[in-house]
């Protein structure tokens, strides 16, 4: 599925909230189902500076397509990268590269995309788009 | 006058804000306090009607600004009782009132000599007289605390000697609300010859400190913490120690004489105010100070302890909620974490609920390291906060556990 598809599948998720409680039941309940990074890769040079909680994130390359695995120490803030690995993980780099992140603001996480709230999504999707470049760059030089 | 927060509570249109949906409960009060009616009366006041600079102007609005601005230096100094009005240096806050001192002592500070911090310092209390020490080659060391967050003055008690120069403590923590005995630190520090810094700005908003009866070298306060408005608090130093510091920063209004020779210094307070200051800011704390002495301190004190309890207690009865602070003598802060959540998931659905705390490590990171936890909730009180509010923080943070656990 592309990225853009499973974008608009996860907005569609979301529409079907009332509230914020139940949007964060999900995101909480999707934190807790994050599959675990390997404890290997959680290593300070994988951590994502923010401020409040610890974010490691891992990208590999498998046949061609990035695969990233994360964790952090709060569990909402899981919840968010749950929903950025499902929307990123599993694509060609070149394509993580040019996807849009406008669906963050359609699920009502906006509030976490203020640079002031620390939890470091911005700091998350750029580093996810930072291993992107990284790898395709990699694969240009092959 | 009989203390009714009912009333104290229409002081502050911030209040009745609604926050997610919800009434807000504002329970950050540490980090910043809110404003009344008085004090943004004055804020208009002056906009509206005698906008000038000051000290230069012969004209009448600057003359009657000026006049406001020295008013409120006295009426600063007769709150915390200094000797002279020119010892209160109008700064932009403690961080900005510790670096004046920190920097002047660059010159006065030795190789060798020691300096001494308490462990449960603000950055803004570590950083500035790591550099001084960096500096200068003088030697840090800290003096530890309890694991009830209260310092081992027996240990402080070592540490002093005839080569400790300078030691800084907080009034009152930030992140635990320990009341410090700074009468005994300070008394310990002079005998020995050292001069002490205290950190009020925790303190101020409580305690009315008096400088004169504590004997403090340098004391130094924010005004955005008391009713007042951000960008303004300031540096209370002894005469002789501020004639002897060299200024902080160059520019108009702290120069008595300048040519391309030379430049003679302002005296008193002007020496440290160079520039334009926060002529409205000042005017404005005065106003803040003028309304908290209104209500009247041991009535804000009494109410406050109330609340303290009140929350210790009901906070308590939530399964696994643990308190970091426990100290006989604390302001009404109360800083917590409930077993194997962060405190940042709690925080986020506080705020849901239009609960505002203070989630993290509180810019006190070696506390933190000392307790072993990444940070904290931290939920500090103020004279209009309400027992009802601390019913919706505890229904809250149980509504948290439960959607989090």
């Amino acid at each position: 599925m592309t990225i853009k598809k499973i974008q608009e599948e996860i907005v569609d998720e979301f529409s079907m909230f009332d509230d914020w409680m139940q949007r964060y039941e999900y995101m909480i309940d999707l934190g807790k189902s994050l599959p675990l990074i390997n404890e290997a890769y959680k290593t300070d040079d994988n951590i994502i500076k923010g401020c409040q909680s610890k974010v490691w994130v891992h990208a590999e390359l498998q046949g061609g397509k990035l695969v990233f695995t994360a964790d952090s120490d709060a569990i909402i803030t899981k919840g968010i990268i749950a929903i950025l690995i499902r929307a990123f993980s599993d694509q060609t780099p070149q394509d993580v590269i040019e996807a849009d992140t406008g669906f963050i603001d359609e699920i009502g996480l906006k509030e976490h995309l203020s640079p002031t709230r620390a939890n470091g999504l911005v700091s998350m999707v750029k580093q996810l788009k930072l291993y992107a470049v990284a790898y395709q760059t990699q694969l240009n030089l092959k | 006058m009989a203390f009714d927060v009912t009333k104290i509570r229409k002081d502050f249109p911030i209040l009745k804000r609604q926050v997610n949906e919800r009434p807000l409960v504002y329970l950050d009060n540490a980090a910043t306090s809110q404003t009344p009616q008085q004090v943004i009366g004055a804020i208009v006041d002056y906009y509206h009607n005698y906008n000038a600079n000051i000290h230069r102007g012969v004209h009448t609005l600057s003359q009657e600004a000026t006049d406001k601005y020295e008013q409120a230096r006295i009426k600063i100094q007769q709150h915390f009782n200094a000797v002279k009005a020119y010892e209160i240096i109008l700064t932009s806050g403690t961080t900005h009132s510790i670096n004046i001192v920190a920097n002047g002592f660059s010159s006065l500070v030795n190789k060798g000599d020691e300096v001494l911090v308490s462990a449960m310092e603000h950055h803004s209390n570590i950083v500035p007289w790591q550099m001084l020490c960096e500096r200068t080659g003088a030697v840090l060391k800290v003096v530890p605390m309890s694991l009830e967050g209260e310092l081992l003055m027996n240990e402080y008690d070592k540490l002093l000697s005839g080569r400790t120069k300078l030691v800084f403590c907080n009034h009152v923590s930030n992140a635990l609300g320990t009341v410090n005995p700074i009468k005994e630190i300070i008394e310990k520090a002079h005998k020995v010859g050292a001069v002490v810094l205290v950190d009020g700005a925790q303190a101020a908003p409580h305690i009315k400190t008096n400088l004169q009866e504590l004997d403090v070298d340098f004391y130094t306060v924010s005004a955005h913490k008391m009713c007042g408005p951000t960008g303004v608090g300031i540096l209370y130093g002894k005469e002789e120690l501020l004639n002897k510091l060299p200024p902080y920063q160059g520019g108009g209004e702290m120069i008595a004489e300048v040519t391309f020779e030379k430049t003679t210094y302002a005296d008193l307070p002007h020496k440290f105010e160079a520039g334009t200051p926060n002529i409205c800011g000042g005017i404005a704390f005065g106003a803040a100070l003028d309304y908290m002495n209104n209500i009247g301190f041991d009535a804000i004190a009494t109410y406050e302890h109330e609340l303290l309890v009140y929350a210790t207690e009901r906070l308590l009865e939530i399964e696994g909620l643990k308190i970091y602070g426990t100290a006989k003598d604390k302001t009404a802060v109360i800083s917590f974490n409930i077993e194997g959540l962060h405190p940042y998931d709690i925080g986020s659905i506080l705020d849901k609920l239009g609960i505002a705390v203070r989630t993290g490590h509180h810019c006190t990171q070696p506390i933190m390291d000392f307790f072993k936890i990444p940070g904290t909730v931290r939920a500090s009180f103020s004279f209009y906060n309400t027992l009802e509010e601390v019913d919706v923080l505890v229904e809250g943070v149980k509504r948290a556990r439960a959607m989090l656990l």
